[in-house]
């Protein structure tokens, strides 16, 4: 009997080490570290070589399409129901629906948001919320430019990668179900690939992410004086506030000394200036969420709705997707100007929501992890 | 300074490992020795080049000196010695002292004509301070990894090099380190307390002997491991302690550079239940 433990224990533990050798990822120099604070103080940005290359070559933004023509007809002036971009040239037009299909839809081609009958008719629902992804990316790089995007700017791409839908967008999280043998988990303790497998809350994005007026205070939970003179915050927001941070770490390929020094997290002076390009983001991504992708709500068709109904939103992982510099940090809006102008207002048609589209009503996809 | 009456007999010329007869001999109750000698010169050498960072640092504050390690950009090149250099050379002294003094007791070791054992545990503390601040900065590939020298500066590198990794406590090797140390004081408080007991009886009762601490083990728990395996344990629970402390620094960075939770990934995706 003793024997027959001791054998079947050795095979567990030699399975177990196979396991943990082989699946667990591990790394090995050399490293290509970027230190982020004075000497010594232990921020660094810890990276290996092959780790940086293989980031930044899953992060290569596309080719500009060629200069169109300036002069010619306005795009308004050729086409019907040119809301956003009848500005342009017609030529100028036609080359930023050619990148737009490139960006977004590159296996469904046009018709993914063109109805082929008339090019011109808001029928799919494709077509509106595109409308409306245009206005969204023209105000990020005219309202956020100097806040956060700066002169990199964003196109669709910046998000899109080639997917009709980003791989990193989030939903409201349904509230949380009784277990088997728990009332209830709280919200936590799924290690869930969006907070880094810890077992900190996961449904964190609608607190800080969904609402402009979010006051300041939601994620500080640092006591500000030497002794308590109210009841302070529970330790379920602290363990929120260290879950967003962990999204963020996970969003942007970083760690928390990227940002903070450690030694005084909340302390602005002992930041990286990171920290303040980081705070413009998270007010840049309520600031999107609220005004252009809730809206959207209605336009968008069942299908494409998270499991409470709710719109898809953004984090930082939608752009960033795992990397500090969307896109390793190159200028993508320069060649695209018109997605930059300060956008025009307009009736925003919203119609009833249908995916006529053949192979466009399956589920969303599911996010892939950022790593 | 007072002598036993036995000791003179085990003070015994011979059994150094260098020098030969040069530094045989005691300084009151100390044996000098030539590691004694290396090892004061390399103590007094760090700590005067530690007063002379803190003279000509920014504060005399003795919570806030702080020797620090060179840029990362240096790599693994010397630097000035304003600018790291001085941390450098301070390293190089407190392992030539801490090696000195590992050596000098196996010395001593070799006169009393006793095992290694002493030096050999020592020499797991200065392991892991070795793989602290040459063996993880040379993986990373810069001096600048080492931690600096500083009451609070050593502190904030710990935190911050901990949050690298976004939860440290997820780390396997940190999770062994700290349970063999919370296990080391355990057990040390518990072989401390039984000794106690058994020869602090009441008053007018005899000194009880190792036959009742083996019974007071075998009656709580049903074993007793001894008046000699205690030790053994007690040595195999401390060097444990100080092992895997090196070992969760070490992958830290050069063999992981997530966040330490994503690491159980392995765990999780195991094909039982997956």
């Amino acid at each position: 009997m003793r024997t027959v433990l001791a054998v079947g224990g050795a095979v567990i533990a030699l399975f177990l080490t196979i396991a943990m050798f082989g699946g667990a990822g591990w790394t090995h120099p050399p490293m290509a570290n970027e230190q982020t604070g004075f000497r010594g103080t232990g921020m660094d940005l810890i990276r290996t070589r092959a780790g940086n290359a293989e980031l930044s070559a899953a992060n290569v933004a596309p080719a500009p399409a060629d200069p169109a023509e300036d002069g010619g007809q306005k795009a308004s002036e050729v086409y019907e129901n040119v809301q956003v971009l009848g500005d342009l040239s017609a030529e100028q037009f036609n080359r930023l629906m050619v990148s737009i299909t490139e960006w977004v839809s590159p296996q469904q081609g046009c018709t993914y948001c063109h109805s082929t009958e008339n090019m011109a008719s808001d029928e799919l629902y494709q077509k509106r919320v595109a409308r409306r992804m245009l206005q969204m990316t023209q105000h990020i790089n005219s309202t956020w430019k100097d806040k956060h995007v700066h002169e990199a700017g964003v196109t669709c791409y910046t998000c899109h990668r080639g997917n009709p839908v980003p791989a990193n967008i989030w939903f409201d999280t349904p509230p949380p179900e009784a277990g088997r043998f728990i009332p209830r988990n709280n919200g936590q303790n799924l290690a869930s690939a969006n907070v880094g497998l810890t077992s900190l809350p996961y449904g964190v994005f609608d607190d800080y992410y969904a609402r402009k007026d979010t006051p300041e205070s939601v994620v500080r939970v640092n006591a500000t004086t030497a002794l308590p003179e109210s009841k302070g915050k529970p330790i379920q927001d602290a363990e929120k506030t260290f879950a967003i941070m962990i999204t963020m770490s996970q969003a942007l390929g970083v760690n928390c000394t990227f940002c903070h020094n450690t030694r005084s997290i909340a302390q602005w002076d002992t930041s990286t200036p990171n920290r303040v390009h980081a705070w413009y983001g998270v007010q840049m991504v309520r600031d999107v969420n609220q005004d252009y992708m809730t809206p959207l709500t209605s336009v968008f068709p069942q299908v494409r709705l998270g499991p409470t109904g709710d719109a898809p939103k953004v984090s930082c992982a939608t752009c960033h997707n795992g990397a500090n510099k969307p896109l390793n940090g190159a200028n993508v809006i320069g060649p695209y100007p018109s997605l930059a102008k300060p956008t025009v207002a307009i009736n925003l048609p919203t119609g009833e929501a249908k995916s006529p589209i053949p192979g466009t009503d399956k589920p969303n996809p599911q996010p892939t992890p950022v790593r | 300074m007072a002598m036993l009456s036995f000791e003179r007999k085990y003070r015994v010329r011979g059994g150094t490992l260098l020098g030969g007869d040069l530094f045989d001999f005691w300084v009151g109750p100390f044996f000098v020795g030539f590691f004694g000698v290396v090892g004061m010169f390399f103590a007094v050498l760090g700590t005067a080049l530690v007063i002379y960072g803190a003279a000509i640092g920014p504060t005399w504050n003795i919570w806030q000196i702080n020797i620090a390690p060179p840029d990362v950009s240096y790599g693994l090149k010397l630097a000035p010695l304003k600018e790291g250099g001085l941390w450098q050379i301070i390293t190089m002294c407190a392992l030539g002292a801490f090696v000195s003094w590992a050596l000098r007791e196996v010395e001593i070791c070799r006169k009393l004509g006793i095992g290694y054992h002493v030096p050999a545990a020592f020499g797991m503390a200065i392991f892991a301070y070795f793989t602290l601040v040459v063996i993880r900065p040379l993986l990373m590939g810069a001096w600048g990894y080492g931690f600096p020298y500083g009451i609070l500066s050593h502190l904030d590198w710990v935190s911050n090099t901990g949050y690298q990794y976004l939860h440290f406590h997820y780390n396997p090797a940190h999770m062994l380190a700290v349970t063999f140390f919370f296990t080391t004081t355990l057990a040390l408080a518990m072989h401390g307390g039984l000794i106690l007991s058994s020869t602090n009886p009441k008053k007018g009762e005899i000194v009880k002997t190792p036959e009742h601490e083996d019974t007071f083990f075998r009656d709580t728990i049903g074993y007793s491991i001894g008046t000699l395996g205690v030790h053994r344990l007690g040595l195999f629970l401390a060097l444990s302690a100080g092992f895997w402390s090196a070992v969760c620094i070490v992958i830290s960075g050069p063999f992981w550079t997530q966040g330490w939770p994503e690491w159980w990934g392995w765990w999780l995706n195991l094909p039982v239940w997956r």
